[in-house]
């Protein structure tokens, strides 16, 4: 019996904290249609903050506790609404949700960089202090966060129901243009509620710091628990929210006490909120298409079918020269490595860059890829199709409960099953198991094997240039173009008869798919697999990467494929400033998410200016060779060839002038 | 106007809505709605603005659910049914606020619409249907290859009807389809309006043009507030008072020209009323000044 009672009391402490954090997310989500994924990265952030205040400092309690919530987080969340996700709201859910997650990985390279790693504790508050209640002992910090949460929840009501300004919030929630018509800011009204909302997430982080303690990464993922609470709460309501937030603290707090330990329902301790998430998420209501939003995105240039498969060569043959050239087997594996990142990111490309839909987890598809690859023990082409095959029915099984909703709730579904992954199943005996390994065979085509790890690389590339033509051949194609009409306007794809729904699921089955092959593909060349090559996380700065480059096209896959191969590598051999190129990466991407067509689409934009500027200067240049007057435009179209154009480069504008970006 | 009823043969009529009533909180946007559309006639919807045209279009098309009452279309209830169920049983809509495929060339808008109706099938190989046939039909061949967000509203409004007629849909639901037009292509609209009914398709269009509107409708609705306050033929519209009140604002006899004229004045006010109404709102502005006070008092508190 008082076991049940302190284990309440944990939940009740713990669910107060998730709550005072989804209740800021929920306030900027509400007034400004972003949801803020890097939420708790900015509660991890300020809790570093807090700590370098109270404790390295050795400033006053009060004092730290004031700088932090009474200045520089609202300062933080009023900057941040201002500069980086104004507008947001009104555009694509994918562009926000990338930029969000840029945040969130930049954050996360900061604190790594500016506090590096080391040991660090924040004591609770008042950490002597306590009541005995009965048999059970309940910390004053327990009971603080619990009266915090309770105050908080006073104070947004009385803002928003009895301040002009809170009127103002909640006017905005549904139409921050005709607030703007009857004399409000909603300008102010957004910068406020960021303001308010960073500062609750940094109390929550704070709160939560002392018993969780000082890590990246923990502080960062309990928001998932806020995202949780929030869904309940449907991101509207704040009183469901508090409901939501208590009664997930308080489930945890009897998972963790009345679950076994050991065997696998030991895994799903850890998994609550996340299972919590996923089944609330599946519980939400059918959305609604939304007409009136259609905007047509100017995407990067389709090449020509010709032109792929002349660039796809090429990069076979740049490979084929480096295996031929006596490459180190470490080196070999790292563009190996680099062609799986850059399939994974041809998945992205289909269902992002021409879907229109983000998914957070894309890395954790191409781990299923693996382990039905290592499992199967078949290392041969059926093997290979069949876990690429699992991996396709994982993927539509993860969309397949949120089929009704759109947009923002598939993503965060991807997100709730990439954690359970990681958590609960990766780590399970049946799978890689507890920081276990698997073994898998190479690959063996027609019964040849190939076991020399440059053939595989080379096989792996042609993989990777197989698959790039064939979503090129189904973008030009009719799926393709329907792809693009959904992305542009749902409601009329529905209105034509189109089944959203299914479709929206074989898309998804069908990128899972791809990131599979390309799991299954790395399985072969590591030989020995694991949970801790397929972590969550590092599917984010995949996403970012993929969008940095340029998510709407080949090239872009492929250089972002390279881009995060090297990640890992400049991070060991400057370990000084490893945190430093990860906030690069998110803050970069925040510069550049809203483009989608990224840094491919600029160099493609600059080929274009070379062939059309530069070229007809060097023609000019060139002595003119007696008697070749005759072949000189087959001169030419060579040279054309020749130039530095990446994989993309569209065709020279058709006679009718247009650009070919709908070709 | 010839008589164009039955000309299906069906006993029921092509399209039936049965006293819908849609709420918005606490406010009603569509009271009690009963009218009918039938196969090989021009019917249309009119009435003020925020009277509930679009609402009852999004009723009908099935991207909003009314809070009570039925639609029936080709005798079958289509009430709950999805969006594109609708469309596979023959129904074609366009949209007030334009959601033509912006990143496409308004030659391909039209063939993934055909491509779609074609299902499976369509989304592996091109259709034989020729595209380039419908758009002349409607009058569009000399966009053919432009990317469908940089044309003039017009234009898009009538590659918007080209789309739906990719589909040969028995019904079609156009939301103010001449809007954009200048009054030569309004008139070429109308011939092709009588040209498409004439095929045996039941058309119902919202429309402000209300020269467009008495020449080529068989039978007119009148919204106001929600509610049906007249139906019948153009005559017979033009001269009932409950439409002058709710055109004009008061009842004592107006001269018919004054209807008539009063049309270019509605329009003029819905232009500058459109304008009030953000971007990503329902176009109708009683879907949005209710929904502002309907999720506030409740939703976040």
């Amino acid at each position: 019996m008082s076991s049940l009672i302190s284990f309440t009391i944990l939940g009740l402490f713990t669910g107060a904290a998730y709550a005072i954090a989804a209740s800021g997310l929920v306030l900027t989500y509400t007034t400004t249609r972003v949801f803020n994924i890097a939420h708790g990265a900015f509660g991890m952030v300020m809790a570093f903050v807090f700590w370098d205040f109270s404790q390295r400092q050795g400033l006053n309690l009060f004092l730290s506790l004031f700088l932090v919530l009474g200045v520089i987080a609202p300062a933080i969340g009023w900057g941040i609404q201002r500069f980086v996700t104004k507008g947001l709201g009104e555009g694509p859910v994918s562009v926000a949700l990338v930029v969000t997650v840029g945040l969130f990985v930049g954050l996360i390279g900061l604190a790594q960089q500016v506090w590096p790693p080391e040991p660090r504790t924040v004591p609770p508050f008042m950490a002597s202090s306590g009541v005995q209640l009965g048999d059970t002992y309940v910390t004053a910090h327990q009971i603080i966060t619990i009266v915090i949460s309770i105050g908080v929840a006073l104070a947004l009501y009385v803002l928003l129901n009895r301040t002009r300004i809170g009127t103002a919030m909640r006017a905005s929630v549904d139409n921050p243009e005709l607030l703007r018509l009857f004399g409000g800011k909603p300008d102010t009204v957004a910068a406020l509620s960021w303001a308010i909302g960073i500062s609750l997430a940094a109390l929550g982080g704070i709160l939560l710091s002392s018993v969780i303690g000082l890590s990246y990464y923990d502080l960062t993922l309990l928001v998932i628990n806020a995202y949780a609470a929030a869904m309940l709460g449907r991101l509207k309501s704040l009183p469901l929210t508090f409901v939501g937030a208590m009664g997930l603290g308080i489930l945890q707090s009897f998972a963790v006490a009345y679950l076994p330990s050991d065997g696998f329902l030991a895994g799903t301790r850890a998994v609550v909120p996340a299972l919590f998430l996923f089944v609330v998420i599946v519980a939400m209501p059918q959305a609604q298409l939304r007409i009136g939003q259609v905007k047509g995105i100017v995407s990067a240039p389709l090449p020509s079918i010709t032109k792929s498969v002349g660039w796809g060569g090429a990069l076979l043959v740049l490979v084929a020269l480096l295996v031929g050239g006596g490459m180190s087997t470490a080196n070999l594996l790292l563009v190996g490595t680099a062609a799986t990142y850059a399939m994974v990111m041809l998945s992205l490309v289909l269902l992002t860059g021409y879907g229109g839909h983000v998914s957070l987890a894309q890395l954790t598809f191409a781990g299923v890829g693996a382990l039905a690859y290592a499992k199967l023990e078949q290392p041969n082409l059926a093997g290979l199709f069949l876990a690429a095959a699992i991996a396709a029915g994982v993927g539509a099984l993860v969309a397949l409960p949120v089929l009704r909703l759109t947009g923002l709730y598939l993503a965060l579904s991807t997100l709730a099953f990439g954690v359970l992954m990681d958590k609960m199943i990766f780590q399970a005996e049946f799978a890689f198991g507890f920081n276990g390994t698997l073994q898998a065979g190479r690959l063996s085509v027609l019964g040849n094997a190939i076991e020399s790890t440059g053939g595989y690389v080379l096989v792996m590339t042609l993989f990777l240039v197989l698959m790039g033509i064939a979503l090129l051949l189904l973008r030009r194609g009719p799926l393709g173009r329907v792809l693009i009409a959904m992305r542009d306007s749902p409601a009329a794809c529905g209105t034509l008869g189109l089944d959203m729904r299914w479709f929206r699921v074989g898309l998804f089955g069908l990128s899972a798919g791809m990131a599979g092959l390309a799991g299954a593909l790395f399985a072969g060349l590591r030989g020995t697999i694991g949970a801790a090559d397929f972590q969550f996380f590092n599917s984010l700065p995949l996403l970012l990467l993929a969008v940095v480059f340029g998510v709407t096209s080949v090239t872009g896959a492929t250089l972002g494929g390279v881009g995060l191969m090297l990640l890992p590598v400049m991070q060991s051999n400057n370990p000084g400033i490893a945190g430093l190129i990860f906030a690069i990466l998110g803050f970069g991407a925040v510069a550049l998410g809203r483009d989608p067509n990224g840094l491919a689409n600029l160099m493609f934009g600059l080929g274009r200016r070379l062939q059309a500027v530069v070229l007809p200067q060097l023609r000019d240049k060139l002595p003119v060779l007696p008697g070749s007057r005759g072949s000189d435009d087959g001169e030419d179209a060579d040279l054309a060839d020749l130039l530095p154009t990446p994989l993309d480069t569209p065709q020279p504008p058709d006679s009718t002038g247009k650009v070919p970006a709908h070709a | 106007m010839p008589d164009h009823q039955h000309v299906a043969g069906a006993d029921a009529p092509l399209l039936e809505v049965d006293h819908v009533v849609v709420q918005f909180g606490g406010v009603t946007a569509v009271n009690e709605a009963t009218f009918v559309a039938e196969a090989g006639t021009v019917t249309g919807l009119i009435g003020p603005n925020g009277a509930g045209k679009t609402t009852c279009f999004n009723v009908i098309s099935g991207l909003q659910k009314p809070t009570r009452g039925k639609v029936r279309f080709r005798g079958r209830n289509v009430t709950g049914a999805p969006v594109h169920r609708r469309s596979k049983r023959g129904m074609g809509r366009t949209f007030q606020r334009l959601e033509a495929f912006g990143s496409l060339s308004v030659r391909d808008n039209v063939r993934v619409a055909h491509d779609i109706h074609r299902g499976l099938a369509g989304l592996v190989r091109p259709g034989a249907k020729d595209i380039d046939a419908l758009l002349e039909r409607v009058g569009i061949s000399a966009y053919a290859d432009e990317r469908a967000d940089s044309i003039p509203t017009g234009t898009a409004r009538l590659l918007e009807l080209a789309r739906c007629l990719a589909g040969d849909p028995k019904l079609l639901l156009l939301d103010e389809p001449s809007s954009g037009l200048d009054e030569t292509e309004t008139d070429d609209f109308g011939d092709l309006l009588r040209d498409l009914a004439a095929e045996g398709r039941g058309i119902l269009m919202v429309e402000h043009d209300m020269d467009l509107v008495m020449g080529v409708c068989d039978t007119i609705h009148v919204l106001d507030f929600g509610s049906i306050i007249a139906s019948g033929a153009p005559g017979e519209i033009r001269r009932d008072p409950a439409v002058q009140r709710a055109y004009l604002g008061y009842s004592d006899e107006v001269p018919e020209h004054e209807l008539a004229g009063a049309g270019v004045g509605v329009s003029a006010v819905e232009e500058t009323r459109t304008d009030l109404v953000p971007v990503g709102a329902a176009s109708d502005a009683t879907t949005v000044i209710p929904a502002v006070g309907a999720t506030t008092p409740e939703d976040v508190r």
